[in-house]
Formats: structure tokens, C-alpha cells, sequence
């Protein structure tokens, strides 16, 4: 198993991701500018500012030429996720539903917050049951998952709400406590807060190892999406 | 030359509109044997500037120690650094004052900006910022509003470019009101073999600029010397507000480290106040070279740009590098992946001649010496004050308020309640290293690579200053700063290993002022004696005033300590029921300029206490060697607000309360200060008791703080109350 | 009546975000585009036209760096 962790310009989490993947396989990293994603089994787009959120948090970076690869790999149902920075680049390449709105505080917001398994099975929450709370830091701007009405009570119905906050921790005002969300197919999964941080026990919390570790169980192929 | 002969000079008015002296100018006429033309009076006028040229200080600072066995580089390098488990520690503090007061949210980005450049030029990775904020009042609008912006903008550009920001210290004080302070503190590792010096050397090798584009930024006073044919009506083409680009700058890092990984320079330094002209000069003249730079190779953001403009502009995200003609192409193709823009923009020279050209066209020539060394040096005439030189602070809590009521208003003061609603604006944990965040523990814990020893040492800093107690004894307030810096340190395990300063005070030509910053310094240099730690850089902000007045002299101290075992370290909360709870050091706590003497509408004068150094340094090492043994699992170093906000603030952590009974219950030994000098520590009993110094006073647990005197006076607070209490003291200030 | 305000950087101040931008399309094979700068754009409903300018100087815009334009809709 090898997991490539993409590194865009304005990258800040790409390294801590790579050692979070390095823990349970060989890990590498992806430059943006590459066009294929050199036979990896599995991708983790990371958090930062790529491209110094300008104009919006992820619309330059989804441009770059290593998207288009890890949208060819995710059609044909290679695991991805998206974290914070990473989520609003998979959001805006239309690889995951909704958008990431400015925290309903109007501020950067870094704190420890519980997240409640929605959907385990997911190749990136296989290590998960379901209802698992995990301790996992948020930090970000722009936080606030938002989808209309009938995207939200779609996602509902087909498990696709992967993630949720647990209740009083939402710390951005995101639409049904919503965290992360999956692909229809299950392979994609995006979140906001950083499971990268939370490997050691040591710095916080260890608790987002799981996401790492499902790679190994979950992380086939799950199928050309539906 | 006499000043009268100075006088008749045709540039003399010109040199004085741009900062320098009747005498100074002279003096540069002499050692040039002419008079400069526009060009080099930009750039003298830049660096005769009190800001690069320390002219009222370096005389005051000479008395600062500055060696340590585990210095790697000290006072003259863009920042100073340690060894610390093999690595080299790189750290510095710094302020930017002027601009926050301008345009806080862009003052205090560039302010991280421009010191994060200092530590990467060193080559190191920055892992760590920390701040030190100082405001006006609470109540006035004005404050707040630098507040709210100068965090958004600390977050913003730290946040941005992925470095952590572990910790900081905000006060209010009327003094601040329009001359608030922002200093930065970043902390960087390296390689020791791999650090970075900024003299320039070989001759023949080529000065390659990097980065940004060079505009009009910052260019302010020099925009004198425009030519005529830019009238008032283009004023707005010289922006006086520096614009940050995180993004930008995390491509100046991750490119500058990356070329010294791959050893393609010869020396690197960035672009901060005065630009171009000094990095140069300053390059130049620790080589004891020439440099020649031709400005028509800088890339410009904009067009028509003049020479001086080029030389003095403040653009930010820059740097400037010395490189071996064979590797300027590698260097040109590392830029250009990291989407930066490179120029050869000259070469370094034989001889002493910082020479500006145009294409071929020699535009400023004069020698490096004269630039950087021969800036006269000014004595202070210092003279304390007969009386108290800040008024009194209106009041706010009365003084028959009791014991309960007055620890509540002074847990949910602005000086002393959470500072969580600040620190939850920056990315805290960013890098996978920070073992103790703000609001854990007194001082930041910041782990390294994994040992030969397969145990993870760890760094801790932090960062201090409380100015009040300087006002009323500036040496002795500047002493307590550096003790009150190594006892949070102790109180994580951590045994310091260097300081870095800012030393934020009024006009230094006046007199009392001078007296401030001198006894201060003194203060620091006793500090660092005591503690055997070198001062291995810094930075000096003068002429922080306002029509009131100075502002309080705010010596501020970064400091770093290693940590053997990451993993040994504490809380400054209590964790379980049932602990014993003890105080530690020869705490002798008075009302003196304390928070609650301010609270209650006094000026910050009066005698501090005498201080026995050795039994403070003993009990930092009794608190030390305990955390680091296990024994002591909280430990909480006694400040602001005195020994009750202390216990308090140690319930508030977990939410556990305590049970202590004090030998005296009187306002001072409640809520009096001797900062840096006193602990309250837990842990298992008979651990506690065998800490050399511990004096036990009681028990961790229940739902309440609870406070008794040894003649049966009492009083209990529950600890949802204290929580409220401090959780709503800054929030209540952040629109 | 219906106001914009029109928020921009001021000349010769940096714009970063107009700069990323400007760098980014060529990539997309949009050629030929420069001077990006990118600002903000304010929707306001009014009775009294009169203290406008005031009104941005003091909260829309922040003078020191950004110049702002007012552009009256007709009804």
C-alpha cells in the first residue's frame, strides 16, 4: 500500500499527513504540477492555503494539473480524502457535494472538537463503528459545509454524511452538523477537521489514526462509481 | 566640520527632512569628502536611522551578556541560535510597533512576516511564533479595535504559511492608548552544520534577489527625494501600508530552505526595514566586501520606479542571497518551481565600495564602512524620576470589595481572564509537535525528532514582560521578566538556554526614559547572570509615545529551555481529586504595581521588594527537577493577580477544585505579586513533600475553590464560577 | 435608491489575490489578461445619498489601502 499526499504552492499539512500515512504505509508526496499520481493506491489531499485561499479557499488549486488525475483515479474508484484545505479543493472540483462557507463566527477557529462515525465502511472510516466519537482538531476560516435542502436530505438517504459534529461541538455553523461527506460511491470522503493531527497521544490525541489505518482494510478499489 | 558650517551645505535640509542631524550630515560630508547625491542620502538616511543603527542604544546594550556554551550564533546573524539535542535552535524576537498603530491587521501580518524572514535566513524551519501585545484600555474603542485586527492578523499570516503559534502574553494599559505594541517571537530548528551566516564573500560571486516584486511600499519619509515630475497628486502611488502575502512568503521558505539543502548559497539574508540597502550593506559589511548592485535588474511591480526607490522600497516576502556564479542557474531553477522570481542583480567586489548602478550608469557610491559603522553613537543622560511619571489608571474595583468578589473581578479583568477567544484564532498545532498548547501549561512544549536514545526531547518556550513593575523599579521589574520567563520553563520541565528581547520604551532623550532603559537593561543582565544565559538577539523599539506621554517601559523576554523527555512535563491545571497542593519559592508577594492595585485606580509606583536570587533560581530547579521526575504534575507559576488568581486559575484548567488554608489572608498575600518568584505545584502527597522547598497548604478536589486562613477566616467559590469568570473577560472585548 | 459601493486596492498597493489569480490563467489557457485586482463589491439601499462618502471612508473601505467608487442606480 502506498498513499500519495498531494503538495500544492501554500500547502501547510501536506508533511504532517505524509507522516500520519507513513505510519501505517509507504507514503509519498504528489507535486501539484505532476499530471499522474505515480501509481499510488490511494490519494490524501491536505490542509493549508493553497494558493493563499485567494479569490476562494481551493479554486485556484483545483486547476492544478495533478487534479485532473486524482479526478481520473477517483472515477474509476480510487480512495481519496480531502482534508480541511483539501475538502474545499475536492468540493470545488466537483468530486464531493456542498461548498465550505465562512464560519459562522467570522473567525480562523483552531480547537480540539469531537466528531461522531456517521458512516463507517467508507475506505477511509473502515477502522470505524458506527457512533465512534473521535477527539480530532478543527482549524479553519472556512469551515462551514453548506448544501441546499434536497442535496442534504439526498446525502441523508444514501449514508453519504460520513461525519458530524458532536452536539455543541459544531464550531463553524455548518448545515446539520455536517464534518464530512463521501462520494457517492464511498471512495471519496472529505472532512474539515485534521485527523493528521491527531496521531500521538502526545501532541493531543490519537484518535484520527483510525482514517489512516482503514486505508489498509478499506482501501481497495471499491469500484467504478455509480 | 562645525554645525554652523554645515549650515551653508545645499543638502543640509533635505538630510534633515529625511531624520538626520545638522552634525550627522556633516559628518557623512566628511567621511565622504563631498556631499551625497540623492541616492546615497536615502541610504544614509535609512541607516543612520535610530531603527537600523541603535545609535541611543547599543552604547546600553553592551552590558547584556552574550555568550553561552551552547550559543551557535549570537548578536549580529538575522537571529540568534542553541544546540539543543543535536539541533540548532534558531530564535528572536521582534517588534513593529509604528505600523499596528497605522493598520493593525497589516501591521501585525508583516510584523510575523518580517520575523519569520530572520529565522528562515538562518536556514532554519520556523516551528513556533509567540506574541506580546499591549493595548490602551479595554473600555476605549480604539483598543479593541487594534486588538480584533492585530490578532486576525497575526492568525492570518501565521496560519497561513503553516507555523504554529504556541503562545503570547496581551495587557491593557492606558499608556498603550495610541501607541500600542506588537511583538513577534518566531522559533525556528536547523542543522547546526548547515546554519546559515549573512556575510557576503568571494569575490566574483553574484547577488541574487528573491521573492516579491519590488514596489513603492514603505518608502514614506524618503519620498522627499522624488523628482519633481511626481506631484502631490500621486501621493497615493507611495503606499506608507505594507501589504503581507503568506502565500508568497511559505514560497520564500519552502525555496530558501530547499536551496540550502541542496548547499547552492553562500550566504542568505532578508529584505526587512530599509530594504535592499541594508541587507547589502549589512551583507557586505560582515564580509568585509564590496558589493556592486545593479537596480535596473530588479523586477519591479511597478513601472518608472526611481533608483532610490529600488534601494529603500519595504516590499515584502523578499530575500537576498550570495551564490557561486557555477550555481546561480540551479538557484534561478529552484525559484522559478517555486513559482518565485529570481534576478542576478550584481556582484560581490574586492575592496569596501557599496556602489548602486543603472545599467552601466553609476547612480551611489560610498564605502560600506561608512554606511554601517560610522553612524555616531549617543549617550543617554539618564535621570530617575522625583515622582511617579504615569497617572493613576481610573478605578474600578473598590477597595471594600472582599476577598471573594475582588479575586471574581480580578479573574474576569481584560489583564488577566482566558485568553483562549485570542488563541483560538491561530493554528496551534500545525507541524505535529506542540505537546503543550496555551492554556495547557505555562510555557509552550514543542517536541523534536525522536533521539539515539529513542526518547523525543522537547523544547519549551516562552514568552514575558509586565511593565508595571518595571515603571515602579525598572531594574527590578526587568528582573522579575526574566525570572517570571524561566519559572514558566521550570514549570514545564524545562531548563532555559537563551533569551531573546524587545525593548519597547518612550524618547530616549529624555531623561527619565533613558533611565528606564538602561536600569532595565542592567535588570536583564543580572537576570541572565543569575540564570547563566546568554542574550543571543533582540530588537529596540524607541520613541513609543503619545500625547500623554511615554508608554510604559515594556522590556519584553522570549526564552527557550530544552526538555530532555517530551512526555515529562505538566499541567498548569489541577487533573485529579485528591492531590496534595503546595507552594514552592521565596514568595514574598506585594501590592506594589500589581493588578489589583491598578484595578483599584493606583499609579504603578512604589518600592519592590529586594529579591534573594539564588532561593528563586533553587525552587526553579526544585519545581524543574520534579516535573521532570513525575513527582510535580501541576505546576503554576504565581503572577498577575497574585496567589488567589493563581489557585484559581489552576481549578479553572480541568475543572477541579481545592481546598487550601494560607498562614496569612491579607490582601497582598492574596492578590500581591512577585512575579517569576513563587509556584503552586500538586502531585501525589509524599512526592510533593519531598520537593526541597514545598510547603503543602492543602488538597485537589470537589466542585470548589475553597480558601481558608489559619484563624478560621474562609472563603469558597465554586468552580463553574471561576470558569465564567475568566472565560467572559476578553470576550466581552472582541466585537 | 439602490447604491453600489465599488471597493478596490488602492494603486500601487500589493494585491496579492489579484496577482495569484493573474498567475493562474494561463495555466487555463486564458492568455492575455493583466492588471488583475480583485476587491469587493457593497449593495445598499438608501433614502439619504448625502453622507455616502462618509460612510464608506468610515466602515465600507479602509482608506489607507483600498479606494472606493459609488455608483448611484437609477430606479
Amino acid at each position: 500500500m502506498r498513499i500519495g499526499v498531494v503538495r500544492f504552492p501554500g500547502s501547510c499539512d501536506e508533511v504532517d499527513a505524509l507522516d500520519a500515512c507513513a505510519m501505517v504505509a509507504d507514503a509519498e508526496l504528489l507535486w501539484h504540477g505532476r499530471t499522474d499520481l505515480d501509481g499510488v493506491d490511494a490519494v490524501v489531499v491536505p490542509g493549508g492555503f493553497s494558493y493563499g485561499d485567494y479569490l476562494r479557499p481551493g479554486a485556484i488549486a483545483r486547476f492544478s494539473p495533478v487534479m485532473k488525475a486524482v479526478a481520473d483515479f477517483a472515477a474509476e474508484g480510487g480512495p481519496v480524502l480531502g482534508i480541511c484545505n483539501g475538502f474545499q479543493v475536492l468540493c470545488e472540483a466537483g468530486l464531493l457535494p456542498g461548498a465550505l462557507l465562512t464560519n459562522s463566527g467570522l473567525r480562523f477557529l483552531c480547537k480540539q472538537v469531537d466528531i461522531i462515525v456517521e458512516r463507517p465502511g467508507t475506505p477511509w472510516t473502515a477502522d470505524c463503528e458506527a457512533g465512534e466519537r473521535l477527539s480530532i482538531p478543527v482549524k479553519h476560516m472556512s469551515g462551514r459545509w453548506h448544501a441546499d435542502e434536497a442535496t442534504v436530505a439526498e446525502l441523508e438517504a444514501e449514508g453519504r454524511i460520513v461525519f458530524r459534529y458532536a452536539p455543541g461541538d459544531n464550531p463553524n455553523g455548518s448545515t446539520s452538523d455536517v464534518a464530512g461527506v463521501c462520494s457517492a460511491a464511498g471512495n471519496v470522503v472529505g472532512l474539515m477537521p485534521h485527523p493528521e493531527h491527531a496521531v500521538d497521544a502526545l501532541t493531543g490525541s490519537a484518535d484520527g489514526l483510525k482514517l489512516f489505518s482503514s486505508i489498509l482494510n478499506g482501501g481497495d478499489r471499491v469500484g467504478t462509481a455509480g | 566640520m562645525s554645525e554652523q558650517q554645515a549650515e551653508s551645505l545645499p543638502g543640509v535640509d533635505r538630510a534633515v527632512e529625511l531624520g538626520l542631524t545638522k552634525p550627522e550630515y556633516a559628518r557623512i560630508v566628511e567621511l565622504i569628502a563631498r556631499e551625497p547625491n540623492e541616492v546615497e542620502l536615502a541610504m544614509f538616511s535609512l541607516l543612520w536611522s535610530e531603527h537600523c543603527a541603535y545609535k541611543h542604544s547599543k552604547k546600553v546594550l553592551r552590558r547584556l551578556p552574550t555568550e553561552g556554551d551552547r550559543l551557535l550564533m549570537g548578536v549580529g546573524e538575522n537571529a540568534g541560535a542553541v544546540e539543543v539535542a543535536g539541533l540548532a535552535v534558531a530564535f528572536k524576537v521582534e517588534s513593529h510597533n509604528h505600523p499596528s498603530a497605522v493598520e493593525p491587521f497589516q501591521g501585525a501580518a508583516t510584523g510575523v512576516g518580517g520575523i519569520l524572514r530572520d529565522v528562515i535566513a538562518l536556514g532554519a524551519r520556523p516551528i513556533a511564533m509567540l506574541n506580546s501585545l499591549r493595548f490602551g484600555h479595554p473600555s476605549s474603542p480604539r483598543s479593541r479595535w487594534l486588538l480584533d485586527r492585530a490578532v486576525a492578523g497575526i492568525g492570518h499570516y501565521g496560519n497561513s504559511i503553516g507555523v504554529a503559534t504556541v503562545g503570547g502574553e496581551i495587557h491593557f494599559d492606558p499608556s498603550y492608548e495610541s501607541n500600542c505594541l506588537i511583538n513577534a517571537m518566531c522559533v525556528g530548528i536547523a542543522d547546526p552544520d548547515r546554519l546559515m551566516r549573512c556575510a557576503a564573500t568571494g569575490v566574483g560571486n553574484r547577488v541574487i534577489l528573491f521573492g516579491a516584486l519590488t514596489g513603492r511600499d514603505g518608502i514614506g519619509g524618503a519620498s522627499v527625494l522624488a523628482s519633481a515630475e511626481l506631484g502631490d497628486d500621486d501621493a497615493d502611488k507611495r503606499p506608507t501600508v505594507q501589504i503581507g502575502d503568506p502565500f508568497a512568503e511559505k514560497k520564500v521558505l519552502e525555496a530558501s530552505l530547499e536551496l540550502i539543502d541542496a548547499d547552492l548559497l553562500v550566504a542568505l539574508q532578508d529584505l526587512g526595514a530599509a530594504g535592499l540597502t541594508s541587507s547589502a550593506s549589512e551583507m557586505a559589511a560582515q564580509g568585509g566586501v564590496g558589493l556592486d548592485i545593479d537596480v535596473a535588474n530588479v523586477p519591479l511591480r511597478e513601472q518608472g520606479m526611481e533608483p532610490f526607490e529600488i534601494m529603500v522600497s519595504e516590499s515584502q516576502e523578499r530575500m537576498l542571497a550570495i551564490v557561486e556564479p557555477s550555481k546561480v542557474a540551479a538557484v534561478l531553477e529552484v525559484c522559478e518551481r517555486w513559482e518565485l522570481l529570481a534576478s542576478d542583480i550584481g556582484e560581490v567586489t574586492e575592496g569596501d565600495r557599496m556602489r548602486i548602478l543603472v545599467g552601466d550608469n553609476v547612480v551611489g557610491d560610498i564605502p560600506v564602512t561608512t554606511l554601517v559603522d560610522d553612524c555616531p553613537l549617543y549617550d543617554l543622560a539618564p535621570a530617575p524620576p522625583e515622582h511617579g511619571l504615569y497617572p493613576a489608571p481610573p478605578a474600578d474595583l473598590p477597595e471594600e470589595a472582599d476577598h471573594r468578589d475582588t479575586l471574581i473581578a480580578l479573574l474576569s479583568g481584560a489583564n488577566i481572564a482566558s485568553r483562549r477567544p485570542v488563541f483560538q484564532q491561530y493554528d496551534q498545532i500545525v507541524q505535529a509537535r506542540t505537546v503543550r498548547r496555551p492554556d495547557e501549561a505555562d510555557a509552550a512544549v514543542l517536541a523534536l525528532p525522536v533521539g539515539e536514545n529513542g526518547i523525543r526531547p522537547a523544547i519549551a518556550v516562552s514568552i514575558d514582560g509586565n511593565a508595571r513593575r518595571v515603571a515602579a523599579n525598572p531594574e527590578g521589574g526587568a528582573l522579575e521578566a526574566v525570572l517570571e520567563c524561566a519559572a514558566n520553563l521550570a514549570c514545564v520541565g524545562a531548563e532555559p538556554l537563551g533569551l531573546t528581547n524587545c525593548l519597547n520604551f518612550g524618547n530616549p532623550e529624555k531623561p527619565h526614559v533613558a533611565w528606564q532603559l538602561i536600569n532595565s537593561v542592567e535588570g536583564i543582565a543580572v537576570g541572565c547572570e543569575a540564570l547563566g544565559i546568554p542574550v543571543v538577539g533582540g530588537n529596540v523599539s524607541l520613541y513609543n509615545e503619545g500625547p500623554d506621554g511615554p508608554i510604559l517601559p515594556t522590556p519584553v523576554i522570549g526564552m527557550v529551555g530544552e526538555m530532555p523527555d517530551a512526555t515529562k512535563t505538566s499541567s498548569s491545571g489541577f487533573l485529579t481529586d485528591g492531590q496534595a497542593v503546595a507552594l514552592v519559592g521565596p514568595f514574598s508577594p506585594n501590592l506594589v504595581s500589581s493588578e489589583l492595585a491598578a484595578r483599584r485606580g493606583q499609579a504603578p509606583q512604589g518600592e519592590l521588594p529586594s529579591l534573594d536570587i539564588s532561593a528563586v533560581i533553587a525552587a526553579h530547579h526544585a519545581v524543574r527537577d520534579g516535573v521532570r521526575s513525575g513527582a510535580i504534575q501541576t505546576a503554576h507559576d504565581i503572577s498577575e493577580g497574585g496567589l488567589g488568581v493563581a489557585l484559581a486559575e489552576c481549578t479553572a484548567v480541568a475543572g477541579i477544585g481545592c481546598d487550601v488554608t494560607l498562614p496569612e489572608f491579607t490582601d497582598a498575600a492574596l492578590f500581591g505579586e512577585s512575579p517569576g518568584q513563587g509556584f503552586v505545584i500538586a502531585g501525589d502527597a509524599a512526592a510533593i513533600a519531598a520537593i526541597p522547598g514545598a510547603r503543602v497548604v492543602g488538597t485537589t478536589g470537589g466542585g470548589n475553590l475553597v480558601v481558608s486562613a489559619e484563624d478560621g477566616a474562609s472563603f469558597s467559590v465554586p468552580v463553574a464560577e471561576v470558569q465564567a469568570a475568566r472565560d467572559g473577560g476578553l470576550t466581552a472585548y472582541l466585537p | 435608491m439602490k447604491v453600489l459601493v465599488l471597493i478596490r486596492p488602492k494603486q500601487g498597493i500589493l494585491d496579492p489575490q489579484g496577482q495569484t489569480v493573474e498567475r493562474a490563467l494561463p495555466a487555463l489557457g486564458f492568455e492575455g489578461v493583466t492588471d488583475v485586482r480583485i476587491g469587493r463589491l457593497v449593495e445598499l439601499e438608501v433614502t439619504d445619498p448625502s453622507k455616502l462618502d462618509e460612510l464608506c471612508e468610515q466602515l465600507l473601505a479602509n482608506t489607507l489601502i483600498e479606494d472606493f467608487e459609488i455608483q448611484i442606480q437609477e430606479d
